[in-house]
């Protein structure tokens, strides 16, 4: 049965021990589109896509993938289901021992009984989608950021998966790298007919090529829109969250006693 | 302030009972995820070279070292009673009961547990593990597994080597260094040491300190905290553990084996 | 690493083990654990072992020719009766002697086997009647004491 929605989340919710992070979240990812997952740091995104990715389970609410919902597999169908997925990691996470044409290669060695030749043409394919065919025998540590979280995307859609996850795909690049992610990340989506869900705080770039925004903020959507209308949102926190701005409802001092207060304590003499 | 202390120690010792749990059941996962280890002898085989091969150097050189101090000090101890032929028993009793599987389980557990608990603990820091649960492939049976089943059985090997090199030092210092008769030497020796007694035991302790050893090395390594410091500490801890387990299981199996000699 | 090398290197290592493992077992140590298919089990009877244990060897004109299997006290008799485990390539007359010895001065002990004269010989089963009892260090400074006593009492 097509699913118009890849991704669902229901009203999910979870918690780190006692703390929560996530109270009641409802999003979800159509077919072909990049939706992005922003908000600033700690507020429960990438716990966002590690449920989606089945890495921890809602302590409320349904994870639904493809139709299937999460909250019931058990290992053998969790890993059924995760073949038509793939993860970028904020640093590549790729495998260090091998080089690049071998961690490609990896899930196809591992998920197909496929020749060495078959293999050898379809890992040449995907680098070259990423641009990095002629790196095949450098080794991981050879890699710029860049580069390597590049071959991280290679090996993500080895098995062409129905749904990419990207944890914080931007971070720490320099201008030239971070136009090239993000242009992949939307060339890919579209011509491999993916679904997209990127977790970022990058907002010039991803504002850029996403179709579809959801702000987190203290557990649950605060703003969802277009790109357009996030960019046009009055709410105080998307607009100092897209401005830049210094202070806004994320206060630029930490909690802390009075200032004069503290001044006069350190002044006073024995 | 000593409630606090007292509520710490009670923290503490609960979360080091857990651990032990977790390190229980992560064994017994290990086990059941054992196939792969095996229908991919070329996994095992891998790190069969990285924990095996490359301890060969410092087993053999220390072997040798400790052979022939043994032949040193044996000789000067068994010539106060005028029985300096013995010294092939005793070089090859020691070695083959004791200090062959002890030593060589030290030595393993320093050199190449240390290195496994720190390769697994940065593949947890650098999200590789979480990489490869995410392509469906069960990091236990890829990556554990092999590397424990590799220890299990260098171990032995190991320390069959260093009982080896260990005689041989024995024998260049009591025979051509010091004049000991060498057929005495060799024929007392193999009077006294028996193939079920002395050496199987010997044997089957370096398999079990095999087991205890690798098995730390690799639950440090996977439960290590993902920073710096966390692999660095958990690497510490495996070596002074798995030391410990070995001198505490040597007892322990000693007792076990030699009990019925009394 | 090149799989082939990495593939050669441990396929050394492991010959390299079990090779040492077996010159442990055969240039070392002796494999002279008697199968228990070649091999035939009398008992005999003595009224002090000393220290002997179980697993001691059982030799004949000093060669090692079986182990001695179990130790038992008969409670009927107030014995020791011993069980020898002998090769099945050497039969012993039935008159055969079984003496209890001590190699060396300070060493274990083993049963010292001497043979009898008789065409019949030991089957399994069979027990060996005539027994020489072991050495005891207290009766042998007891019986020196008591010999010197009489030797100055008449003086």
């Amino acid at each position: 049965m097509q699913h118009d929605n890849l991704v669902e989340l229901e009203n999910v919710a979870f918690s780190y021990g006692a703390r929560p992070v996530l109270k009641g979240i409802n999003l979800t990812a159509k077919r072909g589109q990049v939706i992005a997952i922003m908000g600033s740091s700690g507020c429960g995104k990438t716990t966002l896509l590690r449920l989606i990715g089945g890495q921890i389970k809602a302590g409320q609410g349904q994870v639904r993938v493809a139709g299937t919902s999460l909250n019931a597999l058990d290992q053998p169908a969790l890993y059924r289901l995760r073949r038509k997925m793939g993860m970028l990691f904020q640093f590549g996470a790729l495998f260090t021992d091998m080089p690049v044409y071998d961690n490609v290669a990896f899930p196809l060695r591992e998920h197909t009984d496929l020749p060495e030749t078959a293999i050898r043409d379809m890992v040449r394919m995907k680098l070259h989608a990423v641009g990095l065919r002629g790196a095949a025998q450098m080794m991981p540590a050879e890699l710029s950021g860049g580069m390597a979280r590049r071959v991280a995307l290679a090996r993500a859609i080895a098995l062409d998966p129905q749904l990419v996850l990207y944890d914080e795909p931007f971070a720490g690049l320099d201008p030239i790298s971070l136009g090239v992610i993000g242009n992949l990340i939307r060339r890919l989506t579209d011509t491999l007919g993916l679904t997209s869900v990127v977790v970022t705080h990058d907002v010039q770039e991803s504002l850029k090529i996403v179709d579809y925004v959801y702000f987190v903020s203290d557990g649950v959507i605060v703003a969802e829109g277009t790109a357009a209308e996030i960019r046009a949102s009055t709410l105080p926190y998307v607009h100092q969250f897209v401005h830049g701005e210094a202070d806004g409802p994320v206060t630029f001092h930490y909690p802390a006693p009075s200032y004069t207060d503290d001044l006069r304590l350190g002044g006073r003499s024995a | 302030m000593l409630k606090q202390a007292i509520a710490n120690l009670g923290n503490r010792t609960l979360q080091g009972v857990g651990r032990i749990g977790f390190a229980v059941r992560f064994f017994v996962a290990i086990l059941l995820h054992s196939g792969t280890a095996f229908r991919r002898l070329g996994l095992t085989i891998r790190e069969m070279y990285f924990s095996g091969v490359q301890s060969l150097i410092i087993i053999l050189v220390s072997g040798l070292f400790v052979g022939m101090v043994l032949g040193l000090q044996g000789y000067e101890t068994l010539q106060t009673y005028g029985s300096e032929e013995a010294l092939g028993i005793l070089v090859a009793m020691s070695l083959v009961r004791e200090l062959g599987p002890v030593v060589a389980a030290l030595l393993f557990a320093s050199r190449a547990g240390s290195a496994i608990t720190a390769e697994i603990g940065l593949m947890k820091a650098t999200e590789q593990l979480s990489a490869m649960e995410m392509m469906a492939v069960d990091p236990v049976a890829r990556v554990v597994a092999p590397r424990f089943w590799a220890g299990v059985i260098s171990m032995p090997l190991l320390a069959g080597l260093f009982s080896a090199m260990g005689i041989f030092g024995g024998y260049l210092v009591g025979v051509q260094l010091i004049g000991v008769d060498e057929g005495a030497f060799w024929s007392q020796m193999q009077n006294a040491v028996d193939f079920e007694q002395d050496i199987l035991n010997g044997v089957i302790k370096s398999v079990v300190f095999g087991i205890a050893i690798t098995t730390i090395a690799l639950f440090e390594g996977y439960d290590a905290p993902p920073t710096a410091e966390g692999v660095s500490g958990a690497t510490t801890r495996t070596v002074v553990t798995s030391s410990l387990a070995v001198l505490a299981l040597d007892f322990v199996l000693t007792a076990f084996m030699f009990r019925g000699l009394g | 690493m090149n799989k082939t090398v990495l593939d050669l290197w441990v396929g050394l290592f492991v010959i390299a083990g079990i090779a040492a493992l077996l010159f442990l077992t055969f240039k070392v140590g002796s494999m002279n654990a008697v199968n228990t298919t070649d091999s035939y089990e009398v008992t005999a009877r003595f009224e002090n072992i000393g220290g002997l244990k179980a697993r001691a060897p059982v030799k004949g004109a000093g060669v090692v020719v079986g182990r001695v299997v179990d130790v038992r006290f008969d409670n009927a008799t107030y014995e020791a009766a011993v069980t020898l485990r002998l090769d099945k390539r050497y039969a012993f007359p039935k008159d055969t002697s079984a003496a209890i010895m001590t190699s060396g001065l300070l060493g274990e002990q083993y049963i010292g086997l001497e043979a009898g004269g008789d065409s019949i010989k030991l089957k399994e089963g069979d027990s060996i009647l005539i027994t020489q009892d072991a050495v005891v260090l207290e009766n042998l400074i007891g019986q020196f004491l008591y010999g010197k006593a009489q030797e100055g009492a008449p003086k």
